[in-house]
C-alpha cells in the first residue's frame, strides 16, 4: 500500500524480523522477557522494544553485531535533542513518511516566542502561561513544549540579557533566533550548557554558526527559504564541517507560496523516507508565526486564525518542531488534539475495555447507562459521572472503538449490541429495575432496545456534561 | 449539542462572531492588493542570488580546521517525482438544461494522478468543493452556527440561498431529516417538495441526504431520483444495509451519482463498491469513508483516507472514487460548542476553528467534496484550496524577517 511497493523496491527501512534476528545471539535465553530470539525479533522490528532489551547483544562479543542493529534500525529522519535534563525534548525520529506505515514517533514540539525588546513581565507572563499550559485528554496532559527567543533589537548584551532571563525562569528547551552570529553567541554564553536549538544558518552565515554549534555542543537549524538546492547543499557542507544535528527549515509561507511550503516539506520527506536521501534526513522546522509578517492592518484574530490552522497543516504534512507567537487557548487547542491524534499509534485503535464499570457505591436502585468504547467518549462520560458524584453502573459497549454517533450511523453500534451487552454484564442480579439510560445520540435505537432487551429506554442528553441533571429530573427507578 | 445552552448567548461572542466574517471577507481584499504586488517580486525571487544577506559580524573563535569545507558544496537537487498506475475517476455533479438537468453550474471532482496537493509531481486536475448543509427542520446546532441562519431555520429554500449567495457554497446537500419514521415520518412526496423547493432557490448542484433508516431512505430516494429525473443530484447515502441493487438502478436510471458510504474501514467500502458496479458506471461514484471529528477520531478518518486515495494511485481500481467528507460532524466534539474555561475562550472562534482543522487535515488526505456548516469555516477552506490550486510563490526576501519581526 505504500508508494514503494510500487516502485518494486524495498525502502530503507523496510525491515524483515528475519534481519534482526541473524545478528541476535540467538541462544532464547529469555532474559528480554520474550520467549525466544524470534519474538523479541519482531517487537523490535515493530519498534516496540529497543534492541538494548537484549541483555546479550550489549557484551563486548557482539559489539559488531550490535553496531550492525543500531545502523540497521536507524530512523530515515534523524532525532535530535534540544535542551537538557527532563525537559529536553527529541525531535524528528521518523521511521516513516504515512502514518499507516508504521507510527509517527515524537510529536511535534511546539514552541513559542519571545524577544527580546520585549518589556520584562510580559516575558515572564508568557514562560508562565507556557507553562501553564495544559489540557486533559484520553488521559494524557497536553502541554507546551518550547520558548524561542528571538533578537528583534539585533543587541548582543540585550539578547544575552534576555536568555538569561529566559533560562532562570523555565527550564523548558529554547530555540536561539538570530541570522547575526554575533548576538548569537551572546545569547549562549548566558547558557551555554542548555543545548538550545540555534537558528539558523544560512548560505551568508553557515560557517560562523557552524562554528557556534560545535563550540557549544548544539543542533543547528538551516534556513533557506524555498530553494531546496540551496538547504540540501547547506546540510552537505554543515555535515562535512562536523555538525551532526541539524533541522531544516525550508520556510514556511502563509497564504502566497503555501503550496510551495507543502511542496518543499513533502519532497523533503519523501527523498529521505523513500529513497534515503540521508542529507534531508532531519528533522523539519515549521514557523506558522510567519503569518505575522503579514498583519498590518489586520485584526490580531485574524492572523492568530491564520497561524493556527497553517501550524494545523504542517503538523498534517510532516512538521516535526513548529513556531508560533499566539498563545490564545482557541487557537491552539485544536492543534494539540490534532497533535495527540495524529500521533497516536494506528496499530492500536483508541479503545477501552468493554464491560460493566462502576461509580461509587451503587445499590439496586442505581441508574444504568451505556455508551462506547472508543477510549474518548468513554474517559469523557466517565468523568462526567464522577465529577457529580453519583452512584450508578456504566455499560461500556463494544463499537470497535467508535464514538456514539459514528457508531450508530455506521452500525458498529446497533440494539443486537447493546442487548447482548446487558447479557454479558450481568446487571440484571445488581440492580431490580429494568431502565437503561442511552445516549441522546443513539435515541434512534430505543424501540430495537426495548424489543431486543426487554428494557425499558430513557433517552438521555446529547452530551454527557447533563447526566447529573438529567439524573436528578428523571431517574425514579 | 445542548439547545439549552443557546440561551446564554452572550453579546460579545455574538459581535466576535460577526466580526469575524466581516474580517475574514475584508482581508480577501487585502490578498488581492498583495497579489498584485507580488508580480514584482517574483522576479526577483527568481534569482538565487537576491536573498537579501544579513550582518554579519567576523567570527569571535576561528580554530585551525584540517578539512572543513570553507565554501558551499554544491550538490543537486531532484524532485522526487512518480508516476502512478491508478486514477482517480472523474465525477460530474449536476447537469444544466443543455445535459438534462436544470443547474446553472455544474461541478466536476476527482481525476487525481498524484496524492492530494503533491502539486510538484502533477497539478490537481479539479479544485475540491464544498456544499454547505441545509436541513428540512429544526435540528440542534451549536450556538457559534445558529447564528448565522437563525433567520432562516426550518425554510431549506431560503437557507440554500443564504448559504450559495452570502456563504459561497459550491453546492448545496438538503438534509430530509423529517423523512426520519422516528422524527416525523414525512412521505416522499413532502421530501420531493422540499427538493423542489430548493432546486428553485438555487442553480447550485445538489446533495440529497436521507434520514440514516435504511428502508425509508431508499423510499425517498425512488421519489426523487424520478421526479428530478437528469439532474445528476448526489444520492447521500447509500449503505451497506439498503437494498444497494434496488437503489443503484433507480440511481442509474434516471442519471443520478450513489454516495458510497461506509464506516472506515476500507474493505468494507470496496465491498460496496463492487456491489454498485453491477449496476453503475464508475463514474457515477463517489464514496464517503466516515468522517470523525478532530479529537473524536480524526486520526482514524485520516489515515483511512490517506490509505484510500494512496490505494488507488497504486492502482485499486474499487478505491478509485472522488472522496467525500461530512466535515460537518467536527461539531459532534463538544470541544466545538461547549462554554469552557476562560483560557479557552471564545467558543465562537474555537468552534469554527475546530471544523476548519478537521476538514484541512482532510483536504491533505485527499477528500474532494466537503460537507461543511460554518460561513467562516467555510470561507477559509476555500482561501486554503485557492492558494495550493493557484498559489504564486512566497517572498523569500520577506520571509527571513520574521526573526526581527516586531510583532
Amino acid at each position: 500500500m505504500s508508494e514503494r511497493e510500487v516502485k518494486g523496491k524495498i525502502g530503507v527501512k523496510e525491515l524483515s524480523p528475519i534481519d534482526v534476528y541473524k545478528l541476535l545471539p540467538r541462544t532464547n535465553c529469555k532474559e528480554c522477557g520474550e520467549e525466544n530470539c524470534m519474538a523479541f525479533a519482531t517487537k523490535v522490528v515493530n519498534r516496540e522494544v529497543p534492541i538494548e532489551k537484549c541483555p546479550p547483544i550489549l557484551k563486548k562479543e557482539f559489539e559488531k553485531a550490535y553496531k550492525q542493529l543500531k545502523e540497521m534500525l536507524k530512523p530515515a529522519i534523524k532525532e535530535v535533542v534540544v535542551g537538557t535534563g527532563e525537559r529536553a525534548v527529541k525531535i524528528g525520529g521518523k521511521l516513516v513518511m504515512y502514518r499507516h506505515e508504521l507510527t509517527y514517533f515524537n510529536p511535534t514540539a511546539i514552541a513559542i516566542d519571545i524577544t527580546d525588546e520585549m518589556p520584562e513581565e510580559e516575558i515572564l507572563s508568557r514562560i508562565k502561561r507556557v507553562e501553564e499550559f495544559r489540557y486533559e485528554y484520553i488521559g494524557q496532559i497536553l502541554k507546551l513544549d518550547m520558548i524561542a527567543v528571538r533578537s528583534t533589537s539585533n543587541d548582543p548584551d540585550k539578547f544575552k540579557a534576555t536568555v538569561r532571563k529566559v533560562a532562570e525562569n523555565t527550564n523548558l528547551p529554547m530555540i536561539l533566533c538570530s541570522l547575526n552570529p554575533t548576538v548569537l553567541e551572546a545569547g549562549l554564553m548566558a547558557a551555554p550548557k542548555a543545548r538550545p536549538l540555534l537558528y539558523a544558518a544560512t548560505k551568508d552565515n553557515w560557517r560562523e554558526m557552524a562554528e557556534l554549534a560545535l563550540m557549544y555542543g548544539c543542533p543547528l537549524t538551516v534556513f533557506a527559504p524555498n530553494n531546496l538546492k540551496l538547504l540540501k547543499s547547506l546540510a552537505k557542507t554543515l555535515l562535512e564541517y562536523g555538525v551532526e544535528d541539524l533541522i531544516l527549515d525550508p520556510g514556511t509561507f502563509a497564504g502566497e507560496g503555501l503550496a510551495d511550503t507543502l511542496n518543499n516539506f513533502t519532497m523533503i520527506r519523501r527523498l529521505a523516507c523513500k529513497q534515503g536521501d540521508e542529507l534531508l534526513g532531519f528533522p523539519l522546522m515549521g514557523v506558522p508565526m510567519t503569518v505575522w509578517l503579514e498583519s498590518a492592518g489586520i485584526a490580531p484574530e485574524i492572523v492568530k486564525w491564520r497561524e493556527a490552522y497553517l501550524a494545523a497543516m504542517l503538523i498534517v504534512r510532516f512538521a516535526d518542531i513548529l513556531i508560533m507567537h499566539s498563545l490564545d487557548g482557541w487557537a491552539l487547542l485544536p492543534n494539540v488534539v490534532l497533535r495527540a491524534n495524529i500521533y497516536t499509534d494506528p496499530r492500536k485503535p483508541v479503545a477501552v475495555e468493554p464491560g460493566l464499570k462502576v461509580f461509587g457505591t451503587p445499590d439496586e436502585n442505581s441508574p444504568v447507562m451505556f455508551t462506547t468504547n472508543f477510549a474518548l467518549t468513554y474517559y469523557t462520560v466517565a468523568s462526567d459521572i464522577e465529577s457529580a458524584k453519583v452512584n450508578a453502573y456504566l455499560l461500556v459497549v463494544d463499537t470497535e472503538g467508535i464514538a456514539v454517533d459514528s457508531a450508530v450511523a455506521g452500525r458498529k453500534l446497533t440494539a443486537e449490541k447493546v442487548a447482548e451487552a446487558i447479557k454479558a454484564s450481568g446487571i440484571e442480579n445488581k440492580v431490580k429495575h429494568r431502565k437503561l439510560i442511552i445516549p441522546g445520540k443513539a435515541a434512534r435505537l430505543s424501540g430495537e432496545i426495548e424489543e431486543l432487551s426487554g428494557w425499558q429506554v430513557l433517552v438521555g442528553p446529547r452530551d454527557s456534561s447533563e447526566i447529573p441533571k438529567f439524573l436528578q429530573e428523571k431517574w425514579n427507578p | 449539542m445542548a439547545e439549552k445552552r443557546e440561551k446564554d448567548e452572550s453579546v460579545l461572542g455574538l459581535k466576535l462572531n460577526s466580526r469575524l466574517l466581516e474580517l475574514l471577507a475584508k482581508l480577501q481584499e487585502i490578498e488581492l492588493e498583495d497579489f498584485e504586488m507580488e508580480v514584482g517580486d517574483l522576479e526577483v525571487w527568481l534569482q538565487p542570488g537576491a536573498v537579501a544577506a544579513p550582518v554579519i559580524a567576523p567570527p569571535k573563535v576561528a580554530p585551525p580546521v584540517k578539512v572543513k569545507p570553507t565554501q558551499i558544496i554544491e550538490v543537486e537537487f531532484i524532485p522526487p517525482v512518480e508516476t502512478y498506475p491508478g486514477r482517480v475517476v472523474e465525477v460530474k455533479l449536476g447537469a444544466t438544461k443543455s445535459e438534462g438537468g436544470t443547474r446553472g453550474k455544474t461541478v466536476v471532482i476527482g481525476g487525481e494522478t498524484t496524492p492530494a496537493f503533491y502539486t510538484f509531481e502533477r497539478p490537481t486536475p479539479h479544485q475540491p468543493v464544498i456544499s454547505l448543509d441545509v436541513f428540512d427542520m429544526e435540528v440542534p446546532l451549536a450556538k457559534a452556527v445558529k447564528m448565522h441562519v437563525k433567520d432562516v431555520l426550518g425554510d431549506p429554500a431560503a437557507w440554500a440561498k443564504l448559504a450559495v449567495e452570502k456563504f459561497g457554497a459550491d453546492m448545496i446537500t438538503i438534509h430530509l431529516i423529517s423523512i426520519d419514521p422516528l422524527v416525523k415520518d414525512a412521505s416522499p412526496k413532502e421530501a420531493v417538495k422540499t427538493v423542489e423547493a430548493v432546486a428553485q432557490a438555487v442553480d447550485v448542484p445538489l446533495i440529497i441526504g436521507g434520514c440514516g433508516d435504511p428502508v425509508k431512505d431508499a423510499d425517498v430516494f425512488q421519489e426523487i431520483c424520478e421526479t428530478f429525473a437528469g439532474e445528476r443530484f448526489l444520492i447521500s447515502s447509500i449503505t451497506r444495509d439498503m437494498d444497494v441493487e434496488r437503489c443503484a438502478k433507480f440511481i442509474k436510471k434516471n442519471g443520478h451519482v450513489a454516495l458510497s458510504f461506509t464506516p472506515m474501514d476500507l474493505n468494507l467500502a470496496r465491498e460496496l463498491n463492487r456491489r454498485l458496479y453491477d449496476f453503475l458506471p464508475k463514474e457515477d461514484i463517489v464514496m464517503d469513508l466516515t468522517t470523525a471529528a478532530l479529537g473524536y477520531g480524526l486520526d482514524y478518518a485520516f489515515t483511512n483516507m490517506e490509505r484510500a486515495r494512496l490505494a488507488a494511485l497504486m492502482g485499486d481500481p474499487e478505491l478509485a472514487h472522488p472522496m467525500s467528507s461530512g466535515t460537518t460532524n467536527a461539531w459532534a466534539a463538544r470541544e466545538a460548542w461547549l462554554k469552557m474555561a476562560p483560557e479557552w475562550e471564545p467558543r465562537e472562534l474555537r468552534g469554527p476553528l475546530w471544523e476548519v482543522v478537521t476538514a484541512l487535515t482532510l483536504l491533505l488526505a485527499g477528500v474532494d467534496l466537503f460537507m461543511m456548516m460554518h460561513p467562516a469555516a467555510v470561507k477559509t477552506v476555500k482561501d486554503v484550496i485557492a492558494q495550493l490550486m493557484g498559489g504564486k510563490s512566497g517572498n523569500a526576501d520577506r520571509l527571513v524577517e520574521w526573526v526581527t519581526a516586531k510583532v
